[in-house]
């Protein structure tokens, strides 16, 4: 083990590039979620459209797969990336598909009632998700939002397939240098699941914070 | 760079037998995670404080760390003790593992919308708890759970592709070795993932159905 422990300038490095992939990666994610959650209950059926081909195309196809085709094909049509990049883009679109129907979800929770008093006040689409849907649709998101938040940094491994430098690169190359196995693996196993607690954690401050004062009211209860 | 269709063909026969290959994973990976998961499911709703306590952190540790890495634990860590499988056997067993801690959470769900009047019924019936779960809570538990669990079958088909890491050849790995051996990705990359929405668009618009019929068999 003190072997391994060596090596910990790079794995403080690759414990830095795993999260800083998670943070941008969870970034982009949360906008597209919101982007593309909103356009698929859009009253104009093209943005409709291009929602579900897009939601359909990340969510249906692999991860790994989506990664490679953004670093080894699209630069062939002239479209590159430098390596972390393309690990965020993947991570960000990939995850953004599956939150989408999480933002979607939600907007449909909140009660008609509320829809309809924002006919009733006259409000634009705008005004109506702005200050009515949407901030009553986030507590209810929160919590699935914290599961797609660990589902992204378990993502974020296979970024080092793509030669990013990530916590698993770094332990292949230990492994590689020392021929030694099982710790440099329980070892990163450890980090992960450390990052992926605190995580939690932020995310039920966050869930508390937004629910407190609040009497959430979702369809199912009436 | 042009789409090449010499490329395309060439490429199609490779791809057919790594396709055979992650439908083989995934079939044999769900399986595990079926049988694990109701396994863990059982254990968490045990008695006692510590079994509890510990089938949840493990369980969550299983759940909170990446699947690669697992992959590499298995595949890297176990001939050292001896132990030598083959890939895809380390890549089946890792992949059924990390989805029991998904798929528990759904017979733990099952399990328990089975209302208590039918546990005190099967009590009252004097029957032992083999009889009561499989002539009682079994019945009831399963039909809402197969919704679920057949997404939870499409997941697993789309994380095959990590087993490439640990060198099984599946769809992904064999379009890579084509890809490597001719310089081109274009081709190769495109039809993979155009195998893969193939497979798992229909799947889930199933998946989606079997939901339905089974939320109207509720309410009717």
């Amino acid at each position: 083990m003190n072997e391994v422990l060596e090596f910990y300038p790079i794995l403080i490095k690759g414990t830095i590039t795993t999260v800083q992939l998670t943070v941008l990666g969870a970034i982009l994610a949360l906008i597209v979620s919101f982007i593309v959650g909103i356009a698929r209950i859009s009253s104009f059926a093209p943005i409709r459209v291009i929602a579900i081909i897009y939601l359909e195309f990340f969510r249906g196809s692999s991860a790994l797969v989506q990664m490679f085709f953004i670093y080894f094909v699209l630069p062939m049509w002239g479209i590159y990336f430098d390596a972390i990049t393309a690990g965020v883009v993947a991570c960000g679109l990939n995850v953004g598909a599956y939150g989408s129907e999480v933002v979607r979800g939600a907007i449909i929770a909140v009660s008609k009632e509320q829809h309809e008093a924002c006919k009733a006040l006259n409000y634009s689409s705008l005004k109506k998700y702005r200050y009515v849907i949407i901030p009553q649709a986030i507590p209810i998101m929160i919590p699935t939002f914290g599961n797609l938040l660990i589902e992204l940094l378990k993502l974020t491994a296979v970024a080092s397939l793509i030669t990013i430098s990530d916590l698993t690169f770094m332990a292949q190359i230990i492994r590689v240098q020392t021929a030694l196995t099982l710790e440099p693996f329980l070892l990163i196993l450890v980090i992960y699941f450390i990052i992926a607690t605190v995580l939690v954690q932020i995310v039920d401050l966050i869930a508390k914070k937004f629910s407190k004062g609040r009497n959430i009211m979702t369809a199912g209860d009436k | 760079m042009e789409w090449n269709w010499d490329h395309a063909f060439a490429v199609l026969p490779q791809l057919a037998e790594g396709l055979v290959v992650t439908i083989q994973a995934t079939i044999v990976a769900s399986l595990l995670a079926y049988v694990l998961g109701l396994g863990i499911a059982i254990l968490k709703m045990s008695k006692s404080n510590l079994t509890r306590v510990s089938i949840y952190w493990v369980t969550e540790f299983v759940r909170r760390t990446p699947i690669l890495v697992q992959l590499y634990v298995v595949f890297y860590v176990l001939p050292d003790f001896g132990i030598f499988l083959e890939a895809f056997t380390c890549g089946v067993i890792v992949l059924g593992i990390h989805f029991s801690t998904y798929t528990s959470e759904v017979f733990r769900a099952g399990i328990d919308n089975v209302p208590k009047g039918q546990w005190e019924a099967a009590k009252s019936l004097n029957y032992n708890p083999l009889q009561t779960w499989k002539n009682v809570i079994l019945p009831q538990a399963i039909p809402p759970m197969i919704p679920p669990l057949a997404n939870y079958l499409i997941t697993m088909f789309k994380e095959t592709p990590l087993l490439a890491a640990i060198t099984v050849v599946e769809l992904f790995r064999a379009a890579d070795q084509y890809s490597n051996s001719h310089y081109t990705y274009l081709e190769p990359m495109t039809l993979v993932g155009v195998f893969f929405l193939i497979v798992s668009i229909p799947s889930a618009m199933l998946a989606m159905k079997l939901e339905k019929k089974y939320k109207q068999a509720k309410t009717a």
